[in-house]
């Protein structure tokens, strides 16, 4: 009997929403930055998606945006939006995910995403970027490049996106290189241009020749221009703040997952599931290998091609842990499940996860 | 030529009641210059900004939420600022009352110690122990203000910062939850440690009464009390009051665990209430912001209330702009600071005459 | 150890206390004329981002410096009229200026976000920058560095030694017999309170034209407070001023070095440790003085003349 009833009034919204849903009615799609676009980095990214949304959608999406919403204020930013007509919301800090999950849950007629979480309701879907696979390159080219051998990382906080990154990185300059070393600065914050460079400058004083970085600034790669030294860009294509340093960049693309989810949701094919796409899916792009010789760029376009036919996985065993013990035996992939929660070095990583 | 400041006699009621709304005026014209050169309509600005937010059930209730700690905090705050006291260190204060209810909460989560009296005590002793931490920690500037002579308004702002890394720290180590994937964020809180929603599926939480009960008693307190009294004439006349035989040393301490008492139980009323559970930062900047609402409110309760809904007012719509109009977020930031400098100026028309004359 | 690892640490810690400095030296003689200016924040987020688009726009750092020390002039401007022209009350003003920065900058800077320029060059004399050991580090800082030192040189010898310090002085101490014996209270704290705002104007925008050379709102990430902590922890003392900045923009940098030696610490206890030295430096310096005598008599006090 009840659930009669459920149906007869979701038929009877339905209808109403088709009725209501004139010709020239446009899709609201609302965005939650934690960072302000002005960041010129995941944020910045995330908002050029948006744009790419809001192009080659034109005049079918409304696009919005809410930035630097603090994530003790983001449950108000969910509902302002999903209150005022929007049908697809979309929160990209890990932080929102608890404020955006309640929110989901008052109002089951808007899709929500959330980059970076891992809880899901029925109209939520998570969604995130294999950015360790370009770390992976990154370390290929980081190890042929070094004439130190030794590399700098200028990390953000010990999560495991930034610690599967360091991972990945070691991994794969490991591949070519089986001795390369890593020194490790953490600045705790995603982004502090002052204390980023500071970071960088006390890796280049160690006798690093090469600056990594999983901060959201310039400031890194600048420092290793400044110094003569090579680096490698987040996010977007930093070729423009140092044209002599930068060897690619590991870049953000969301564009494409939001014109997919945004038709998703217009056809209403959409379902809440959880995406982590990589290379293979575009969400992760390489940029262009500059500042290098012709065989280290031959070597990082086939790896690339190799990610993405799925005929190297970064994370395929065998690996080691710091300590020894075997953490994924040959021929075995480590599950996403592990990967999404890692909290360990690889051998050959002389330092310590921070606790 | 320079301006020329009289004291008037009495402070001007009129100009107490214009000032303020000058000042709005005042601000909003210079918010709607700005507007038009953007290019957007002002007219439809002020709509999004100041009408929009309070035609809503839900944006109503979001006002309240965000008004709720900016008010309780101011409110206390009042009380050392009438005393000629600056406590501006309830930032910190608001960190460590959140902290102090908070390891409350994570120490009996998943039912722990519940098995005796059951879980009612938890709510209550998590609220008492966020208004300790509170008082505790304003009470450092206050006691080495009266031992030492040291500025309060140096050492409460450090303090902020002090608790503020303490909070970092906590939540990255010790507090992390196991099983957050090394988020840096503590596990979630139980039913039992979360100040339960007044309206179903609604973002009012019980914490608002928190904020209703100060606001009366303070204003009780002020009105009525020998107490309120005391506070006044050390503010306006301190010699007076050391002559009536008032201690400076007790007024200091109390009007202190007052504002950090409040400022404490506004902090673990967030965390209960609004967050549930610890982050890496637990207030936008609130404990900075109701220094601006108790000015803005005159120090009295009731204009205290006021001036932190329009301040909350003013976010909630500045959201409701970026949305509806695309305005730019900065601009609230501006607007804030055009609206409080405004606000500021005309204060002083109440208690002077200000008049412009030629350099004699 | 390394003299050339050693120099070049060194050089970080010099980098990183130059802004602090600076804006620092600037809220000293403000303080000192007895006005507390919370603002230093959202003037030096105004200056950096002011200085960049100045210099973006005209290529040239000098011009852009100068913008900056300009935009923060005029932010202190504001705070003067309010708190200097109506009296009004400094704490409640200086957040107010703070807001206003953070926002106003974001507005200024939203054009040029991404773009960047090359850092202001260093100084570089043949045969005395390429001293080994120290040589980088006293002949090859950045113009802004020694601007910092100058400015801090000018001020103590300014305060201590001239008629004009003296007055200031007098003035932070005790405004009213300032008032008596006729110096122009008013006029002496509106010009302390407009160098102080140069100061934290030039502090930003070395930030955004040499530290890192882009803009990005927020990029200032606390150095105010930061400044303002440190003028508590110098005492009021110019040259405790530089010493102290060393001292801060150690704590952060030298924690960096710790960790690429393979060396942990705990961060957040090294970031916190300006803060906690200054609440240290400001209980022994009451201690000393009874009735903390050290700082200025009338910091926060309006002045209005009684006639």
């Amino acid at each position: 009997m009840v659930n009669w009833f459920r149906s007869a009034a979701t038929m009877a919204l339905s209808l109403a929403l088709v009725g209501s849903a004139g010709a020239a009615e446009k899709m609201k799609v609302g965005f939650v930055y934690v960072g302000p676009v002005g960041d010129f980095g995941y944020s910045y990214q995330h908002d050029l998606g948006r744009q790419y949304l809001q192009q080659q959608m034109g005049d079918q999406v409304e696009t919005t945006f809410l930035e630097n919403v603090p994530e003790t204020d983001s449950g108000r930013a969910f509902e302002q939006l999903a209150r005022s007509g929007h049908k697809l919301v979309i929160g990209t800090s890990f932080g929102f995910m608890y404020p955006e999950l309640k929110i989901a849950k008052s109002f089951p007629n808007v899709k929500f995403e959330h980059a970076t979480g891992y809880k899901r309701s029925p109209n939520l879907s998570t969604y995130s970027a294999r950015f360790y696979e370009g770390r992976y390159i990154i370390g290929q080219i980081a190890a042929k490049m070094s004439k130190a051998g030794v590399v700098g990382y200028v990390g953000s906080f010990p999560i495991p996106e930034v610690v599967s990154g360091i991972d990945a990185f070691m991994l794969g300059a490991q591949s070519v290189r089986p001795d390369m070393k890593v020194k490790i600065v953490w600045v705790n914050s995603w982004f502090d241009p002052g204390k980023e460079a500071d970071a960088a400058k006390a890796l280049l004083a160690q006798g690093v020749d090469i600056i990594a970085q999983h901060t959201d600034s310039a400031a890194p790669l600048q420092e290793a221009e400044k110094a003569g030294k090579l680096g490698f860009g987040q996010s977007s294509d930093m070729s423009r703040f140092a044209p002599k340093a930068i060897l690619t960049s590991i870049e953000d693309n969301w564009g494409d997952y939001y014109v997919g989810e945004t038709k998703a949701v217009m056809d209403g094919s959409w379902a809440s599931k959880d995406t982590w796409g990589g290379l293979a899916a575009g969400m992760v792009k390489m940029g262009p290998y500059v500042n290098m010789p012709d065989d280290v760029k031959k070597m990082a376009e086939d790896t690339e091609a190799a990610i993405k036919s799925g005929k190297l996985v970064p994370f395929k065993g065998p690996i080691t842990k710091q300590d020894g013990t075997v953490a994924v035996k040959d021929g075995e992939v480590m599950p996403d499940k592990e990967i999404l929660g890692l909290n360990w070095y690889v051998k050959g990583i002389d330092d310590k996860v921070p606790q | 030529m320079r301006l020329d400041l009289q004291a008037r006699a009495a402070p001007s009621r009129t100009i107490a009641i214009a000032g303020p709304i000058l000042a709005l005026l005042a601000a909003m014209l210079i918010g709607a210059a700005v507007v038009a050169l953007l290019g957007k309509s002002p007219a439809e600005a002020f709509m999004a900004y100041f009408v929009a937010p309070l035609s809503e059930s839900w944006s109503l209730q979001a006002l309240a939420v965000k008004a709720s700690p900016l008010i309780l905090i101011a409110v206390g705050l009042s009380f050392c600022f009438r005393a000629n006291l600056w406590n501006i260190g309830a930032e910190g204060q608001f960190t460590v009352g959140g902290l102090a209810g908070g390891w409350l909460a994570l120490a009996t989560r998943d039912g722990a110690y519940q098995g005796t009296f059951g879980g009612w005590w938890i709510l209550p002793a998590m609220l008492v122990l966020g208004a300790m931490g509170g008082v505790l920690y304003a009470l450092i500037p206050a006691i080495l203000r009266v031992t030492l002579g040291v500025s309060e308004i140096l050492s409460s702002l450090m303090l902020v910062y002090i608790a503020g890394y303490g909070l970092d720290y906590l939540v990255r180590g010790p507090w992390r939850d196991p099983q957050g994937f090394n988020f840096p964020v503590t596990a979630n809180f139980d039913p039992e440690a979360t100040l339960p929603s007044l309206i179903a599926d609604g973002r009012l939480h019980a914490g608002i009464l928190l904020t209703v009960v100060a606001v009366l008693l303070a204003g009780l307190v002020l009105s009525r009390g020998m107490f309120g009294f005391e506070v006044r004439l050390f503010g306006t006349a301190p010699k007076a009051a050391r002559f009536a035989g008032f201690s400076e040393r007790a007024l200091t301490l109390a009007v202190f665990a007052i504002s950090g008492g409040l400022a404490g139980l506004a902090g673990i009323a967030e965390v209960s209430g609004q967050i549930g559970q610890l982050q890496p930062s637990i207030s936008p900047g609130y404990g900075f912001t109701a220094i601006i609402v108790a000015f803005l409110g005159r120090l009295s309760p009731f204009g205290i209330v006021l001036a932190g809904l329009v301040l909350a007012l003013t976010y909630i719509g500045g959201e409701g702009a970026q949305v509806s109009m695309k305005l730019p977020l900065d601009l609230t930031g501006a607007f804030q600071g055009v609206l409080l400098m405004c606000v500021l100026a005309a204060d002083v028309f109440t208690r002077y005459r200000v008049r412009l004359v030629r350099e004699a | 150890m390394n003299p050339d690892f050693v120099q070049l640490v060194l050089i970080t810690v010099v980098t990183a206390a130059t802004p602090l400095a600076i804006a620092a030296i600037g809220e000293l003689v403000a303080e000192r004329a007895g006005v507390l200016n919370l603002g230093v924040e959202g003037m030096m987020i105004v200056g950096a981002s002011v200085g960049f688009a100045a210099a973006y726009l005209s290529d040239s750092t000098l011009l852009g410096a100068l913008a900056g020390t300009v935009s923060g002039v005029a932010m202190a401007g504001l705070f003067a009229f309010l708190v200097i022209g109506l009296a009004a009350n400094q704490v409640a003003s200086g957040l107010a200026l703070t807001i206003l920065g953070g926002g106003l900058s974001g507005l200024i800077g939203a054009g040029f976000v991404g773009q960047k320029r090359t850092a202001a060059p260093s100084l570089s004399i043949p045969g005395l920058t390429d001293l080994p050991g120290f040589g980088r580090l006293v002949f090859g800082q950045d113009m802004f560095v020694y601007a910092g030192i100058a400015l801090i040189a000018a001020v103590a010898y300014g305060l201590a030694r001239t008629r004009a310090g003296l007055t200031l002085r007098a003035v932070g101490d005790n405004h009213q017999s300032a008032h008596v014996l006729g110096f122009p209270v008013l006029r002496i704290r509106l010009l302390a309170v407009l160098f102080g705002g140069g100061c934290a104007g030039l502090a930003g925008s070395y930030l955004s034209l040499a530290y890192t050379p882009f803009w990005s709102p927020g990029m200032t990430a606390g150095r105010g407070w930061i400044a303002l902590a440190l003028v508590v922890f110098a005492s009021w003392r110019p040259w405790r001023v530089l010493a102290g900045a060393l001292l801060f923009g150690g704590a952060t940098v030298l924690q960096l070095h710790a960790q690429a030696l393979g060396v942990g610490l705990p961060g957040q206890l090294l970031s916190a440790v300006p803060y906690l030295a200054t609440v240290l430096a400001l209980v022994l310096l009451s201690w000393r003085n009874r009735r903390g005598a050290a700082a200025p008599a009338m910091l926060g006090a309006p002045f209005i003349a009684d006639r």
